[in-house]
């Protein structure tokens, strides 16, 4: 099911399926180029698949951009050690709502990455880690896994290519943390969402302590489309050093929220203007994020000229993420946000380390405190101290992703910090209670 | 303990579903499944567990608090999830929360004195762009108002 109206800007490549009459079926995918790109990796060796996958520009969509084609060549494949292929389903990041709609409108797309990937590092087994709020999905992944099996496309010997290859789906129970890779391992093995220390990396040893090869969704759902149309053809679609399309989920103040597969290097104005319908109630942009909420927050000035791609986003000090964009407008209360998104941090921190676990838990106190107009001057700075101090100092990234906005925040907007002082009310409060949805 | 035979078949599929040597991976989502079907972790049901993935309680449990959506406690038949994460926030979801609450008379993770509803504020459940939204047990609403919150809400207070 489509839960917005697609865009005529969009660039179908992942979603061309959406909206077909049971585009969740393998009749409707076999029907429309369904499997053509495992079968022709089939015939190929695996330094070609992963070549094919390199000259594509593939870049990881579920957060860090890491290269695909590179992490698939770090697994050593002569290792006697079983290999793994792991589906990053955990879905959290806040903004983010994509790979849902990709396992939801066209799972066997998602099954078809996979083979692709087993192929490429001589896996025989894969897991399909979803978020265990996502049960519905598990039903639709499992029906399809069903179908694939009963039809030759999972199991022993796939449709005679004398490749066997095994897939599961694994429910998680609520917890953003699990969404970092090495905890989704931990996890995965039936343990706390831990993270593990780096190296060694999960290529190397990963799941039950073998070689594994763990990407997002939305990664191995462009290796059909790559194998199938060259890897040439899908880096085109995007900018030189990042390939293909991007799944955006555009939210906050837009006239049109949704998912929509956009080309990488989309430019953001026409993103928010023409894809979103422009601000709501003809109001103005007041901040920006790119790519779900730990990415760092751009003022409207900051988004003139950017486009939706790796390098332009770092080239501004900030991320394309997950490409869960969040849009605020002028009546938006940065206290509030900065707030609330620590308030999520301090909840998911999974207090392995001091860094994360003390400083997420203190700013959220200090900014809530300082929300409801009990803060102090020497508070912003504060604020700014702390998060710096996580910066690089936890044991794995959500200390940082914690950090980054909240620098970005008090950094662009101290203005509006300095309003919140002196025992005045949130500013923002009574415009925010006029708006209607 | 006994369970329905769908979810028995569940729980022998997932035990196949791991390498030789390493079924205590199936403990969580066991753990979930069966959650749903008799309503939260008993101590019989952490025992139950453990036996069939071949850990101590101890470790049943140790793991278990980790995990958000496992319940030690009883919720109400209707488990209410209002989203306030910031793309919500930006459509009002706080508000949605605190209607809840007002409507209810309870607060976060606690059940009517029936316990038809329970209420829970939750972090981002994926449904950014079709803000604010909610999740009952495991049912998404999209663009939820206030309306529709009260008319879901006294809905779910007569269903069966
Ligand atoms: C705290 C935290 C949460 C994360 N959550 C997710 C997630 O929900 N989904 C995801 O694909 N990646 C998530 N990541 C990124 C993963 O660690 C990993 O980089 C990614 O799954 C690799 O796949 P890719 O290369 O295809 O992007 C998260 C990272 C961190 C630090
Ligand atoms: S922020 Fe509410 S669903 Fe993502």
């Amino acid at each position: 099911m489509l839960y917005n109206e697609p865009s005529p800007l969009e660039t179908r490549v992942l979603t061309r399926r959406f909206g077909l009459p049971n585009s969740a079926s393998l009749d409707t995918y076999l029907a429309t180029e369904g499997y053509q790109g495992f079968l022709k990796a089939a015939g190929m060796k695996p330094e070609e698949i992963i070549e094919e996958v390199k000259i594509s520009n593939l870049r990881g969509r579920g957060g860090a951009g890491f290269p695909a084609g590179m992490k698939w060549s770090f697994v050593p494949r002569t290792s006697p050690k079983p290999k793994y292929i792991v589906v990053n389903a955990d879905e959290s990041e806040p903004g983010t709502c994509k790979d849902r709609v990709l396992i939801e409108n066209d799972p066997h797309q998602l099954i078809e990455g996979v083979l692709i990937a087993g192929l490429a590092v001589g896996a025989h087994a894969g897991y399909i880690y979803v978020r265990g709020e996502y049960r519905y999905l598990i039903e639709i992944m499992d029906q399809a896994i069903a179908e694939a099996y009963a039809n030759g496309w999972l199991g022993k010997n796939i449709r005679g290519t004398g490749f066997d290859f095994d897939l599961y789906t694994h429910t998680g129970a609520g917890a953003y943390e699990c969404g970092e890779e090495s905890a989704l391992l931990e996890s995965l093995e039936g343990k706390r969402g831990i993270p593990r220390i780096r190296p060694p990396f999960p290529a190397v040893v990963g799941a039950f302590q073998c070689p594994t090869v763990l990407n997002n969704v939305e990664t191995f759902c462009a290796a059909p489309a790559i194998l199938r149309d060259g890897g040439a053809a899908f880096a085109a679609l995007g900018v030189p050093r990042a390939g293909g399309t991007k799944m955006i989920c555009l939210t906050g103040h837009v006239n049109k929220p949704g998912v929509y597969e956009l080309r990488m290097g989309f430019p953001v104005k026409q993103m928010i203007e023409e894809v979103g319908g422009g601000i709501r109630n003809g109001r103005k942009l007041k901040a920006f994020i790119p790519g779900g909420s730990s990415c760092p927050v751009l003022t409207a000035e900051e988004c003139e000229g950017l486009t939706m791609d790796y390098d332009a986003m770092a080239a501004r000090k900030t991320m394309l993420g997950s490409g869960g964009v969040i849009v605020m407008d002028e009546d938006t209360c940065m206290v509030k946000a900065a707030m609330r998104i620590m308030r999520f941090y301090a909840h998911e921190s999974c207090g392995w380390c001091i860094p994360c676990r003390e400083g997420t838990t203190w700013l959220r106190k200090i900014l809530v405190r300082f929300h409801e107009s009990g803060g102090t001057r020497g508070d912003i700075d504060l604020v700014g101290d702390i998060a710096r101090n996580m910066l690089g100092r936890t044991f794995c990234p959500l200390g940082d992703a914690a950090a980054m906005p909240t620098i970005s925040i008090v950094e662009k907007f101290r203005s509006e910090f300095e309003e919140h002082l002196s025992g005045r009310p949130c500013p923002y409060e009574s415009a925010s209670h006029m708006v209607t949805v | 303990m006994t369970f329905s035979p769908q979810l028995e078949a569940r729980f022998a599929k997932l035990l196949k579903s791991y390498p030789e040597g390493r079924q205590r991976a199936a403990m969580v989502p066991m753990l979930l499944y069966a959650q749903d079907e008799v309503g939260h972790i008993s101590e019989e049901l952490i025992e139950e567990v453990a036996e069939r993935v071949g850990v101590t309680a101890l470790q049943v449990n140790e793991v278990l608090s980790y995990y958000s959506m496992l319940h030690r406690k009883p919720l109400g038949k209707y488990h209410v999830q209002i989203c306030t994460n910031i793309s919500c926030l930006l459509h009002d979801g706080d508000k949605l929360w605190e209607h809840a609450c007002k409507k209810l008379g309870v607060g976060h993770k606690e059940a009517t004195g029936d316990g038809q509803i329970s209420i829970e504020e939750v972090e981002c459940i994926g449904a950014c762009s079709w803000a604010p939204a909610i999740q009952v047990n495991y049912d998404f609403h999209h663009f939820v108002t206030p309306e529709k919150l009260d008319q879901l809400l006294d809905s779910l207070r007569k269903k069966p």
